[in-house]
């Protein structure tokens, strides 16, 4: 959770989702209040699912959940009113410009067709396709057709954005704008967003905080703003011959946490005050051979990789 | 803001009340289906018969016009008669023009939005199932209310002006008849367009299983009706029973309804026509879905 202490956005409850009686999502809990959250997971995890449930398109079979503190259940017309949603497959409305696409989904919003039109314009111009609005959306290439999705999702102003693998399909240039324009929405700071996908690179580059799902549980939740300001660098050792029980408690006992990274690898923290030169003395003490010492920062990647191994808990985060 | 800002913003200005989205949907859809010219000179078609109404109960009641084409005034009622038959005829007429109406737009409405997954765009929003199903019946509502009972009660009341209150006190029924039942037929077609478009996602396809769903039916029933001797056949086909509908609507006995062989029961008309639209219901009901759960 991060620090900030006002309204979560997302309270999950003990969240069930089945279809035909078999569980997709089992037991959800937890509180996300970042502005920019990442749902992170392999394919089928549950992260599509938890989107749908969230936009009330399937029932719970089980729990509640509660976004800005509304009841999904009982005030989902309200929830749609101040959301927006980017689906992840292909999604228009065949044989409209753009511009008419995004505006006859502005009016469906409850914008006044003046004001539809008008933030039609400034949605497209803002996504990009400023000079394709008057074509037809179904001659659009999938970049664009991303973009018009995004661009209908924002054209009503919602106070929370879903964004279900925006990159999906998308060149590396394609790619880098959509994550620029999430980054810069999230920058704004208006608007709470959503975002899921299975790229962690996508999720790191634009979220704070991540729920990552595995086989419909709560894997982990990880608050990736609080360890970027924590800023902690790991050390991760490999080492040859010598007592290596010896040097594994020579290295706690200078105040370092460490942990065994594979066989003969270690991962450990420095104290304040301890110097690396420390870790060569007591090797050469005990005649231990550092044959490789690297400087890093305990990844997403990492993170997630550690989710994907362990057994999942009935929740990760609260 | 200009668009050149390009940043992005929450709208908190005015809402449009939530009981009119749906008509939305119509607003926009009108907009592609006035472009076909095809369409334009066929709803420029479906209003011949109304004005060729027009022009009848004006000659009927213009005695320089009767002497003129050499009618009696005596035998003018029989010659020209405005009454129950003839209101029913006009109806008739514009119902089976609601039906190639139906043709034409129908199969449009639903399929595109599922075969480019629309769906999920709609029903993410502040915008029901419900609504979405009642915003595309509107498309093909509004336009035939427009070749039904909006011509009908302007002829009728055309006559009822030239003719006297009297005559409208008279043949109320006639009013409350053309009114009613376009709309059953309206409600009908609607249901049933927006069913096969739902489950029929290749236009010409839909609009042949339009087809089928209309003649194949009422050709089954009447052989079965002509070999077994009975009326058990028109239950399952629409025109028949719709026609056996506006004529006990009209006041005029079943033998009116102009099949040959045994009249279908009016009750057996209702329970048709109500399982014709609960059957289109379901199935709408089943296929309009943000997404659809592989179980």
């Amino acid at each position: 959770m991060t620090a900030d202490s006002s309204q979560p956005v997302i309270e999950l409850q003990g969240l069930e989702v089945k279809f035909g009686g078999r569980p997709i999502l089992k037991g959800l809990n937890a509180s996300l209040t970042g502005r920019c959250i990442g749902l992170l997971g392999p394919n089928g995890a549950g992260k599509t699912t938890l989107l749908h449930t969230l936009l009330g398109f399937h029932p719970p079979s089980a729990g509640t959940a509660r976004i800005f503190g509304k009841d999904i259940q009982t005030g989902a017309k309200e929830i749609r009113g101040l959301m927006g949603y980017m689906p992840e497959n292909d999604a228009f409305i065949a044989g409209m410009s753009g511009i008419r696409f995004v505006r006859l989904m502005g009016e469906l919003s409850g914008l006044p067709s003046e004001q539809a039109l008008e933030r039609s314009h400034e949605a497209l111009f803002y996504v990009g396709l400023g000079e394709a609005r008057y074509r037809k959306v179904d001659t659009y290439s999938l970049g664009m057709k991303q973009m018009a999705k995004l661009a209908q999702a924002l054209v009503h102003g919602p106070r929370l954005i879903f964004l279900d693998e925006p990159t999906n399909g998308l060149d590396p240039a394609a790619r880098e704008r959509m994550l620029k324009l999430v980054r810069d929405i999230r920058d704004e700071g208006k608007v709470n967003i959503i975002l899921s996908s299975h790229l962690l690179r996508d999720v790191e580059d634009c979220c704070e905080e991540v729920l990552v799902l595995k086989d419909g549980r709560v894997a982990t939740y990880c608050n990736l703003q609080a360890e970027r300001e924590a800023n902690r660098k790991f050390l991760q050792l490999e080492v040859r011959g010598g007592d290596e029980a010896a040097f594994t408690a020579a290295v706690e006992a200078l105040g370092c946490e460490m942990a065994v990274d594979g066989k003969q690898r270690f991962k450990l923290v420095l104290p304040e005050g301890v110097e690396i030169r420390e870790l060569y003395r007591v090797a050469a003490e005990r005649q231990v051979q550092i044959r490789r010492l690297d400087s890093k920062r305990d990844s997403l990647q990492d993170i997630f990789l550690k989710a994907m191994e362990t057994e999942v808990a009935g929740h990760g985060r609260v | 803001m200009a668009v050149y800002d390009r940043n992005f913003g929450i709208y908190q200005g005015e809402r449009t009340p939530t009981w009119s989205r749906f008509l939305i949907i119509p607003r926009f859809a009108y907009q592609e289906v006035f472009q076909s010219r095809l369409f334009v000179a066929f709803l420029g078609f479906c209003f011949l018969l109304p004005f060729a109404g027009l022009l009848i109960i004006y000659l009927h009641h213009n005695l320089a016009a009767l002497s003129f084409i050499n009618v009696p005034l005596d035998r003018v009622q029989e010659v020209l008669p405005i009454n129950a038959t003839f209101f029913r005829r006009g109806l008739e007429f514009q119902g089976f023009l609601c039906f190639v109406l139906s043709l034409m737009v129908g199969p449009a409405l639903i399929s595109p939005d599922l075969r480019n997954n629309g769906l999920p765009l709609y029903l993410s929003r502040p915008f029901s199932r419900t609504e979405y199903v009642l915003g595309k019946a509107a498309v093909l509502a509004l336009l035939m209310s427009a070749i039904t009972w909006v011509p009908g009660l302007l002829l009728f009341f055309f006559q009822s002006y030239l003719d006297g209150a009297s005559w409208m006190g008279k043949n109320l029924e006639i009013g409350t008849a053309i009114f009613f039942g376009s709309w059953i037929w309206i409600a009908v077609l609607s249901l049933l367009s927006l069913a096969v478009s739902a489950w029929v996602k290749w236009k010409p396809v839909a609009r042949i299983s339009l087809l089928i769903l209309f003649y194949v039916p009422w050709g089954f029933a009447q052989v079965l009706n002509a070999t077994q001797d009975t009326w058990w056949g028109f239950l399952v086909a629409l025109w028949p029973t719709m026609t056996t509908v506006w004529t006990r609507l009209f006041g005029l006995p079943l033998e009116a309804a102009n099949y040959n062989g045994n009249p279908m029961p009016l009750g057996a008309a209702w329970f048709a026509l109500i399982a014709c639209c609960l059957i289109s219901l379901a199935l709408l009901s089943r296929r309009i879905r943000a997404y659809e759960v592989v179980r």
